[in-house]
């Protein structure tokens, strides 16, 4: 694999390998020694023009687990303008000989940009662009789903007729970008829920049932994962919805709604968590709560990701 | 007197009509037209045997960015790449630093352009002060300048505030000026990054509706039938777009539209891999509009075709998609763009091109000239395009600054071998001719009284 | 190219019966023995010897599988391995005698890698090797205890090793380069 851009380019063989090599990092994480030799030699740059310690932490910890020297570069606050710091960034990166890139950037398809411009040899991996993509949560997401649905089995599965439903601000998230698509390749049913304001205007190319209203969703669509997405107040100054209480009272998994879910159910949530607004405590910390195995799943998946970005000598097919 | 200015002889050209004529060029204007005319002594003798002769090309929005941004283009090397594109006038637009707001600007652009001598250049004046929207400018005393502006435009933004466009058409009533309007209304697209649809919601761009166009020219129409002036409609980009101007056209609304080359031939698929050289305001649209102006411009619905030539820098484009510019450079690809998405597809004529690049742009801006088209009498701005030829677009067919062309490695029809300028070559084999020597001419030409000359032939058509 | 049948499936039956008699001698027994295999055919001949041994013995043997691919020193040099699930027994390897088990020893750098991932998963009182063939070439100072076959071999030849398992028929052969 010579990027990871997004889930919309992975097909459905080359989704579950990397699921199961996580399925290995995650064992060897079990172990009292964690660190594998793998990448020994090779470097990686967390290169994060926005602010996000959890995945920085994630990918970092990725990294040295495997090995790698990691260097982590925070572009945010440079004087130079947005455009040059990106090329000149890029240059920087490749002079210092990095192997792999761990790009965050808020522009949509920065990333892509980067991997096709010629600037820089080394592997992109996308850990989140504006509001396009963020492949490895979806990634993450779906490993942690078939982990719960398939205990001690989930090797080589994809996850075919689970019923997914994402909740919240779909406009704006480049997780629920990646899950459509990553999902969709392993067969489940995606259904998503969001005022219409924070639905992008045209969804007849999205493989996923549109609905408005959490309540069908949760009695009629009786979903197998519930995934809230977190909710920006400040969204409310553009008009996209009233106010928090409203929000919260029409699409937020509060507790009566979670009693209302199957028993089995997964609820999940990619963090940092409103709680209160779109997920109550009660439904956060509750057992069919997956939002701390993501947090670890996050490490075993992205060593797979940069295991398959770093390990190989020659460009695959998948 | 006329010994001073080049005399050329085109021979065995084909015209717009489909005709076959030499054209006799002398002091400026074409002296002659018919077969098997006599070269007068000194003439430069040009075989135009399977060349198209069409009059110069007149764009009515062309970015200049001098002065202020010379690192993008100047009026000299804008007038280069006019010139490479068959065009023998261009009109500039006011966005510049400073903004060609006052007299003195659109006066010192009149005259960088007169140097130059590569094509006329014709500014356009803000309609309000530095483009802010918030006054008006100072469009009487533009008018009456040396440049006599006669078109108006905030062009790269909208005058969104309804009572100043509103009095802004009335204003211009009093020296027969038009607005020609940027319609983008700015709320509806703050952050836009590209054509609102599936596609921009899938690659997580921020969406530029096509309402926020259409309402502004909706909008924009019925404020011109009320006030009674004139209104043109810059660079139209989606189907509704169209049906709004063929509903206020029918209605006698006295409104013209122009539609870029780019418009006409790309849609935003080619957005999909992020590439900046396709961001572009307004953005690159869906094929179902691209249709609808094709069919607009044949009918009529849209007038003109104008470029938005828009240079911009390397680093500009350099970058992610959000910080990259708007803009395409489109001054040397124009004709064959719109020989391949009208000519090609049998949608329009060669004389149609002549009527949408040359005669009403130049009636829109008010500039004489070019009403008569190829004519006994009428300024020599000539160009002649070899339609046979195709080649792969390159930066290498590029003569002004900047090289963000969209069409490198795209086949494009057809090919501009000579340009003429009052006269005189500026292409010539397909080469910009020597900046020095096209200045040199163009000073010959103007001591020898243009106007003079003009009034003075008296040529006869020969049979 | 030509392939030639070095062991048939009863000659590879009665290998490992040898290695397992082997293994039970050189251990003094069967006590704290673990029996680790290499993917991929390793780990099937691991379980085949954990089988004989247990059955001679009469003590059940632990066995498992030892993946060595996120320690390989090759990486860059081959298309991308996907890993196989290590299967360590539910007594570990700490202060046992751990057998590595693999279907063809060649350079030594599988086996260089398996130790430094036996040594991730804790510290054994002794590590032996044991191989279905032993087609030479070591690059690194690494020797089997166990053989099943030595089979002096051209470096440009392949052995290919197939078990019912795994391939539906069972024998090993050598291929040559073109003729």
């Amino acid at each position: 694999m010579r990027h990871l851009l997004s889930t919309r380019d992975l097909d459905r063989a080359a989704a579950i390998r990397l699921l199961d090599i996580a399925e290995d990092m995650a064992d060897t994480q079990l172990r009292e020694v964690k660190k594998l030799p793998t990448l020994r030699g090779k470097t990686v740059v967390n290169l994060f023009f926005e602010d996000s310690t959890r995945t920085r932490i994630s990918f970092e910890a990725a990294a040295k687990r495997l090995s790698a020297d990691v260097i982590n570069f925070s572009a945010k606050g440079s004087s130079v303008s947005k455009g040059e710091s990106l090329k000149d960034t890029a240059q920087t990166l490749q002079a210092i000989g990095a192997d792999a890139v761990v790009i965050r950037h808020g522009a949509s398809g920065a990333p892509r940009t980067l991997a096709n411009s010629g600037w820089i040899d080394a592997g992109v991996l996308n850990a989140g662009d504006g509001t396009h993509e963020h492949p490895t949560q979806a990634l993450l997401d779906a490993f942690t789903i078939r982990r719960r649905l398939r205990p001690g089995a989930s090797r080589g599965a994809g996850l075919d007729g689970v019923k997914v439903t994402i909740v919240g601000d779909i406009l704006h998230s480049r997780v629920a970008r990646s899950n459509v698509w990553l999902l969709d390749t392993l067969g489940a049913e995606v259904t998503l829920v969001a005022p219409p304001t924070l639905l992008p205007v045209d969804l007849a190319a999205w493989p996923a049932r549109i609905l408005y209203d959490l309540d069908v969703a949760i009695d009629e669509g009786r979903p197998d994962v519930v995934m809230m997405l977190r909710i920006q107040t400040e969204r409310m100054r553009d008009a996209f919805f009233p106010n928090p209480r409203e929000y919260s009272r029409r699409w937020g998994l509060d507790d009566e709604r979670l009693a209302r879910l199957g028993p089995d159910s997964i609820v999940m949530h990619p963090g940092p968590m409103n709680r209160g607004l779109e997920i109550s405590s009660r439904a956060a910390d509750s057992a069919m709560s997956t939002v701390r195995e993501q947090v670890s799943n996050g490490v075993s998946v992205r060593m797979a990701a940069l295991y398959l970005l770093l390990s190989g000598n020659t460009e695959e097919g998948s | 007197m006329s010994r001073m200015t080049d005399v050329s002889l085109i021979e065995g050209a084909t015209l717009a009509d489909g005709s076959r004529s030499d054209i006799l060029i002398d002091g400026g204007v074409i002296r002659e037209l018919g077969s098997g005319l006599n070269a007068p002594a000194g003439a430069t003798r040009i075989d135009a045997n399977g060349l198209l002769a069409l009059p110069g090309l007149v764009d009515l929005h062309t970015h200049l960015r001098e002065p202020g941004y010379e690192q993008s283009e100047t009026v000299l090397t804008g007038t280069r790449a006019a010139a490479a594109g068959g065009f023998t006038t261009v009109f500039a637009m006011a966005n510049t630093s400073p903004v060609a707001d006052t007299a003195g600007v659109v006066e010192q652009e009149l005259s960088l352009g007169l140097d130059s001598g590569f094509a006329r250049v014709q500014p356009i004046g803000a309609v309000t002060v530095g483009l802010k929207g918030e006054r008006l400018a100072e469009l009487g005393a533009m008018a009456s300048s040396r440049a006599s502006v006669r078109v108006f435009s905030d062009d790269g933004f909208c005058v969104s505030d309804p009572l100043l466009m509103r009095r802004a058409l009335e204003y211009v009533k009093a020296f027969d000026g038009v607005i020609a309007q940027h319609a983008q209304e700015p709320r509806l697209t703050e952050g836009a990054q590209m054509n609102e649809g599936s596609l921009s919601g899938e690659l997580g761009l921020a969406g530029w509706p096509a309402v926020a166009e259409e309402s502004i020219i909706a909008r924009d129409v019925l404020l011109a039938e009320h006030v009674g002036s004139r209104l043109h409609v810059c660079h139209v980009s989606t189907a509704g777009s169209v049906d709004v101007i063929r509903w206020a056209k029918a209605r006698g609304i006295p409104v013209t539209a122009e539609v870029t080359p780019h418009h006409l031939l790309l849609t935003e698929d080619l957005v999909r891999d992020y590439d900046s050289r396709f961001k572009v305001n307004p953005p690159l649209r869906r094929r179902e509009d691209v249709e609808a102006l094709r069919h607009a411009l044949a009918d009529g619905t849209i007038d003109i075709v104008a470029t938005d030539h828009a240079p911009h820098p390397v680093e500009a484009k350099d970058c992610e998609w959000d910080a990259a510019a708007n803009g395409m450079v489109g001054l040397e690809s124009a004709l064959s763009v719109v020989h391949e998405a009208m000519i090609e597809t049998g949608l329009i004529g060669w004389a149609d091109v002549a009527r949408i690049l040359s005669q009403t742009p130049a009636h829109i801006g008010r500039i004489e000239g070019y009403e008569r088209g190829i004519a006994v009498g009428a300024p020599a701005n000539v160009v002649l395009y070899d339609t046979s030829a195709r080649r792969s677009f390159g930066t290498e067919d590029l003569a002004g600054k900047s090289s963000n062309t969209p069409y490198a490695g795209i086949e494009l029809p057809g090919r501009v071998l000579h340009t003429f300028h009052d006269g005189y070559a500026t292409v010539a084999d397909g080469h910009v001719l020597d900046s020095a020597v096209v200045a040199e001419k163009a000073r010959s030409f103007r001591a020898a009284g243009a106007g003079g000359a003009a009034a003075a032939a008296g040529g006869a058509v020969r049979g | 190219m030509s392939a030639r049948t070095v062991l048939h499936q009863a000659d590879i039956a009665r290998a490992l019966t040898r290695i397992s008699h082997e293994i039970l001698e050189s251990n003094r027994g069967a006590d704290d023995l673990v029996i680790l295999g290499i993917p991929t055919r390793g780990v099937l001949l691991a379980e085949r010897v954990a089988g004989l041994v247990s059955q001679i013995s009469g003590q059940d043997i632990p066995f498992g599988a030892l993946d060595v691919t996120l320690y390989r020193d090759d990486l860059g040099r081959h298309p991308t391995r996907n890993p196989q699930p290590s299967r360590i027994p539910a007594g570990g390897v700490d202060g046992k005698t751990v057998v590595l088990v693999d279907d063809v020893l060649f350079s030594g750098r599988t086996i260089r890698a398996a130790l430094d991932a036996l040594g991730d998963y804790g510290r054994p009182r002794v590590v032996r090797l044991a191989a279905l063939i032993d087609r030479g070439h070591r690059e690194l100072p690494i020797r089997p205890d166990f053989v099943g076959k030595n089979l002096p071999s051209a470096l440009d030849e392949r052995i290919n090793v197939r078990l019912t398992e795994l391939d539906g028929d069972e024998y090993v052969s050598i291929e040559g380069a073109d003729a």
